[in-house]
């Protein structure tokens, strides 16, 4: 009964692997992979000597640490604030309003993007504007980039972050929260000696399992937002997952994304295992394997 | 959830701005879909003079006509994302369960083994270059739908997630069946999948939700010469691409600087991401139950 599933990863994740070998040819289409001339490492060593794979790794690794900081810090205080409130239909309302965004596509999320920042026409120049200042040039300035991207990411994942977070603090034992009133404790007492511990461990399970990605880049947004050419942004938004896609698409590169693949699986790889094992050292149900 | 009684000041406090800050945050979240709905319904003059706006200042459904102008290549559109959608849930949702569910039986036993090979799949991948040789000159599915549709079927942390679901099942209702000489796959159509409906239905829009976002293997596989391709590259076309905001004028009878160009992105926007929008309220509580179920193992 597993066999569907079996032939599906092997297809579809396990078939391409080997295809990293072109990491170490200069490939030549009409040569073919075996035809191609091999290189050995000489594809990594333009990627180092260039200063490419640096600006890649720092680029990715710094916008997750950004996600996972923001992120979590944003999710688990909206979790605890909803779980502090009375009116029920407040919170269903603004709890679906938190997920909207969860369920639309990266290509609305870039159109969205656009319809803000537009030097023309975006709704935040013509704020600007009608209070007496400068239009923005967004879309040629790469120092507001870090901010952008951040707050979309953001605005697209807290609701869906969030939810398992307050699914956490329902399983709160009430008798404690109570006993607690009884001692005299005040709120803000409440949520730091009693909530917060209790989140610990779903928060240290969650972040190792998103430090085991901070190599994997969220391409769709990305790529969405910046755009597939222009060049004045890269510098601050271009991750692994661009680049190779424009090594693939445009550049017809075929070794150069690979070896920056190949590179971010292998050190991904290690990443992971380290993480595996810390959660292992933490909580030892919740490894993965 | 614990029924405090606060009433004491800090209580108070952190419910105002409770109330205060998740009312912020929840408008924040709203606002660009009104966003996109207001600049949809705004007379292209209007946005080149002032610029988009929440509140059409001059309302036109113009842009609507737009796009209705010429259904022909939205409706197609439609057909294919609807199609793919469909048949893609329906075969995907099948194996995720069949494997979630062996993959959970204490019986089998090659569970652990086929468990990793599945999740190895998260931790070390080929990249986008070799997936696109593959997909492309050994299955030569370039321009075929199914190269969106085969991707899309199942991943692990699906599979993780009916896993999940499954382990509330007894083990003692499998055996009895068994006794009674149910096979194996018996027992799955017959007794596992009416029992954990919410599950599938769960796993089922979570696949379904992912087709219908779908627009990045469409962009992979699927050249320019296909008539139709899924709603999302549809939209992304008209987002970035000049060339067909012309055809349509061409079409329309519009003179190329009266094409309601802004207008007509957001218009169709709105056209693509409509079904989803109103079918969220309904199935929100399940995509709940899957995020809480899937994001920590259990």
């Amino acid at each position: 009964m597993c066999v569907p599933a079996i032939l599906f990863f092997a297809v579809m994740s396990y078939l391409p692997m080997p295809g990293l070998y072109l990491a170490f040819i200069n490939y030549n289409y009409s040569a073919g992979i075996f035809g191609s001339e091999f290189v050995g490492f000489d594809n990594f060593k333009f990627l180092v000597t260039s200063g490419a794979l640096w600006k890649l790794t720092f680029n990715t690794i710094a916008y997750n640490l950004a996600f996972i900081i923001f992120g979590n810090i944003l999710q688990i205080g909206i979790a605890i604030l909803l779980n502090e409130l009375r009116k029920k239909w407040f919170k269903k309302i603004s709890q679906s309003l938190m997920f909207l965004p969860f369920f639309i596509s990266f290509v609305l999320v870039g159109l969205i993007a656009y319809n803000i920042l537009s030097y023309d026409f975006g709704l935040l120049n013509g704020i600007l504007k009608s209070i007496g200042w400068e239009p923005l040039k967004t879309y040629s300035n790469p120092t507001i980039w870090p901010f952008i991207i951040v707050i979309t990411f953001l605005w697209q994942s807290t609701g869906y972050g969030s939810i398992v977070y307050f699914a956490a603090i329902m399983g709160l034992d009430s008798e404690i929260v109570e006993a607690s009133e009884i001692d005299g404790a005040n709120a803000l007492q409440r949520i730091r000696y009693i909530v917060l511990p209790w989140l610990k461990p779903t928060f240290i399970i969650l972040l190792l399992f998103s430090l085991g990605g901070i190599l994997r880049g969220n391409f769709g947004l990305f790529y969405n937002l910046v755009g597939a050419n222009n060049t004045a942004l890269f510098d601050a938004t271009d991750i692994i997952e661009t680049f190779v896609f424009r090594s693939l698409m445009n550049n017809f590169n075929f070794s150069l994304g690979s070896a920056v693949s190949l590179y971010q699986s292998v050190f991904g790889f290690f990443i992971v295992i380290t993480a595996n094992w810390l959660v292992k050292k933490v909580s030892p149900e919740n490894t993965l394997f | 959830m614990a029924r405090q009684r606060g009433t004491d000041f800090s209580s108070v406090a952190i419910r105002l701005f409770g109330y205060f800050f998740i009312g912020l945050f929840a408008l924040f979240c709203l606002l660009p879909f009104l966003l996109v709905l207001g600049t949809s319904f705004t007379a292209e003059k209007s946005i080149t003079l002032h610029g988009y706006n929440l509140w059409p200042k001059e309302f036109s459904t113009f842009a609507y006509k737009i796009v209705f102008e010429n259904p022909g290549l939205i409706i197609g559109s439609y057909g294919v994302t609807l199609g793919i959608t469909m048949i893609g849930t329906t075969i995907g949702l099948f194996i995720v369960a069949m494997t979630g569910y062996s993959l959970q039986r204490p019986d089998f036993p090659y569970r652990n083994r086929i468990s990793f090979f599945i999740y190895f799949t998260t931790l070390f991948q080929g990249g986008v270059v070799p997936f696109y040789l593959i997909m492309t000159q050994w299955l030569h599915l370039k321009d075929n739908y199914l190269a969106v549709l085969l991707p899309g079927l199942m991943s692990p942390f699906l599979i993780i997630m009916m896993k999940s679901f499954v382990t509330s099942i007894p083990h003692a209702i499998t055996e009895s069946a068994k006794m009674d000489g149910a096979g194996d796959f018996k027992i799955f159509t017959k007794l596992i999948l009416p029992m954990t409906t919410p599950a599938l239905a769960t796993i089922g829009l979570f696949i379904a939700l992912g087709y219908w976002n779908e627009w990045y293997n469409a962009m992979l596989f699927l050249s320019p010469d296909l008539k139709y391709r899924p709603l999302q590259l549809f939209l992304y076309n008209v987002v970035t691409s000049a060339d067909f905001i012309k055809n349509s004028s061409v079409s329309s009878n519009v003179q190329p600087r009266d094409m309601p160009l802004e207008s007509m992105k957001m218009a169709t926007a709105v056209v693509a991401t409509g079904p989803v929008i109103l079918f969220y309220p309904m199935v929100q509580k399940y995509f709940i139950k899957g995020i809480t179920v899937g994001a920590v193992k259990g």
